[in-house]
């Protein structure tokens, strides 16, 4: 009856998805939400499957909960953007071998109404003490991201403590949702170059500030120890490590062009002249 | 407003081009939903009739427990289900952490209080109308519920696409257990849920006008073949 037949297409379909996959060589990563959202990953997994036969799953979660999912032995390698806590994970055990990969930079958005006076300035701190002195909305990731923990950084660079004042929100989502409220509050937002090139819902937003060294974003490749556990794909992993930072992979990041501009530039070509 | 128009040709244009990332996102959904829901009903219909039937000494509060169940949140379950099968949890051996199987596992959880709620219900009434004739028949207790189920087959069916529906529609657990995995654990509403964090409105909101289309494909379906078993 219809159980029955329920069940024979519930399985039917398992297996055809199963069968799609078809045994296939992958390794988990664990890496942001910027990346994916950027669709880096759309671009450079592809030519890392052509050159090993790899394939690469990628779960596009915040630093912080990708960070965690390593400590648990959940993925095999990680792509995140905290320095700090890339190092603490490494410290800890649980990584092995970080190494740069590629960096981009943050940009302060904002309102084209601009009431915090911000725009075409070259100094994060200055803009940061503006946008608190004019009470401007400001919309923080607050989700303990890269991106929310360099915020954090930077509001104490600045020597300010935003938290708790009513013109800062805290808003616990990704780089794409909190782009997305920060258009429905015209609230200044700060966020990676590549997901802010990506994003489609942009309203009255634009980069208003730019080009601080201190915005610099670093990416960086870790290892998951081994010792996690004889689950963790040590060897494919190593290699897509390895690929990210040979000339092929580094090739593959600097070709990823949202509209012409290029996001993510590797870190191991010697500095554009 | 254009949104809508927008998003409204593209989800025509998706579905005429049989666009092959959304026939596998579709495939998917509806495997990992519609075996979640056989999951739970195959768990939660005797369930549901037992406690209809047997008035066993706790059965009320156990009613209490399974009915708020009905509230529980979706991303409640996902975390419950990633610290049962992350491979530093107590089923961590089984590798079920981002695979399609895993997010069976969270949506049975999260359908079955539904499906022995509701259908409890059914027979409880059910019980209250024919249990003495079934009693003076002499029929055993699972021959009576069997009966029960077989009078009460539009209510089972109401059942099964309440339980179907939550989990074809929930994002929060499925996201955590199975990691919006392109290609391989990447369902509706997760690439609405991606879709909408890029910004790009007009495709989540074609894909989420596929979802509806699908749901009301999947009800008719099961209307239509429930109609079939009764004229055999």
């Amino acid at each position: 009856m219809i159980l029955r037949r329920t069940f024979l297409l519930a399985t039917a379909l398992l297996a055809s998805h199963a069968a799609a996959l078809g045994g296939e060589r992958f390794i988990t990563l664990a890496s942001t939400t910027s990346t994916e959202q950027s669709g880096l990953f759309g671009h450079i997994v592809p030519r890392f499957r052509q050159d090993t036969g790899v394939g690469v799953r990628v779960v596009a979660v915040g630093t912080g909960q990708a960070l965690a999912l390593a400590a648990r032995g959940d993925a095999d390698a990680l792509l995140v953007h905290d320095r700090a806590g890339e190092e603490k994970l490494v410290a800890e055990g649980h990584g092995l071998d970080r190494r740069d990969v590629m960096y981009n930079d943050f940009v302060l958005i904002g309102p084209k109404a601009d009431p915090a006076g911000i725009r075409g300035l070259k100094d994060a701190k200055e803009a940061l003490r503006r946008i608190a002195a004019a009470k401007a909305p400001f919309a923080s990731r607050g989700d303990d991201s890269g991106t929310h923990r360099t915020e954090l950084r930077l509001w104490r660079a600045a020597g300010l403590d935003p938290k708790g004042e009513p013109s800062y929100r805290e808003l616990g989502s990704g780089m794409g949702p909190a782009l997305n409220t920060a258009a429905g509050l015209d609230a200044y937002v700060l966020s990676d170059r590549a997901t802010w090139a990506a994003f489609k819902n942009r309203q009255q937003l634009e980069i208003l500030a730019e080009g601080d060294p201190t915005l610099f974003n670093p990416y960086g490749s870790i290892l998951v120890n081994p010792a996690k556990g004889a689950h963790i794909k040590a060897a494919d992993a190593r290699r897509w490590h390895e690929w990210l930072t040979s000339d092929r992979g580094r090739a593959a990041i600097a070709s990823f062009r949202i509209d012409g501009e290029q996001l993510f530039f590797p870190s191991a070509v010697a500095p554009r002249s | 407003m254009d949104e809508f128009g927008r998003a409204f040709a593209l989800a025509l244009r998706l579905v005429a081009s049989l666009d092959r990332d959304l026939l596998e996102i579709v495939g998917l959904s509806l495997a990992v939903s519609l075996s979640a829901t056989l999951l739970a009903f195959s768990i939660g219909a005797p369930l549901g009739a037992a406690l209809a039937v047997y008035r066993v000494p706790g059965r009320t509060p156990l009613l209490v427990i399974v009915n708020a169940l009905l509230g529980l949140p979706p991303v409640v379950v996902g975390l419950l289900v990633y610290l049962l099968i992350s491979r530093a949890g107590p089923l961590g051996a089984l590798g079920l952490l981002f695979t399609p199987a895993g997010m069976i596992l969270a949506q049975t959880v999260l359908a079955t209080p539904i499906v022995v709620a509701l259908v409890h219900r059914l027979c409880e009434g059910l019980w209250t109308e024919h249990g003495d004739a079934l009693r003076a028949d002499g029929a055993s207790h699972p021959r009576a519920a069997l009966t029960l189920f077989a009078i009460g087959r539009a209510g089972l069916v109401t059942a099964f696409l309440a339980a179907f529906g939550r989990a074809i529609a929930e994002v929060g657990a499925i996201l955590i257990v199975g990691g919006n995995i392109r290609g391989h654990t990447r369902t509706m509403t997760t690439a609405i849920a991606l879709e909408t964090s890029k910004g790009d409105l007009a495709l989540a909101l074609a894909l989420g006008l596929i979802l509806v289309s699908l749901s009301i494909l999947v009800t008719a379906a099961t209307f239509w073949l429930n109609r079939g078993v009764g004229a055999r």
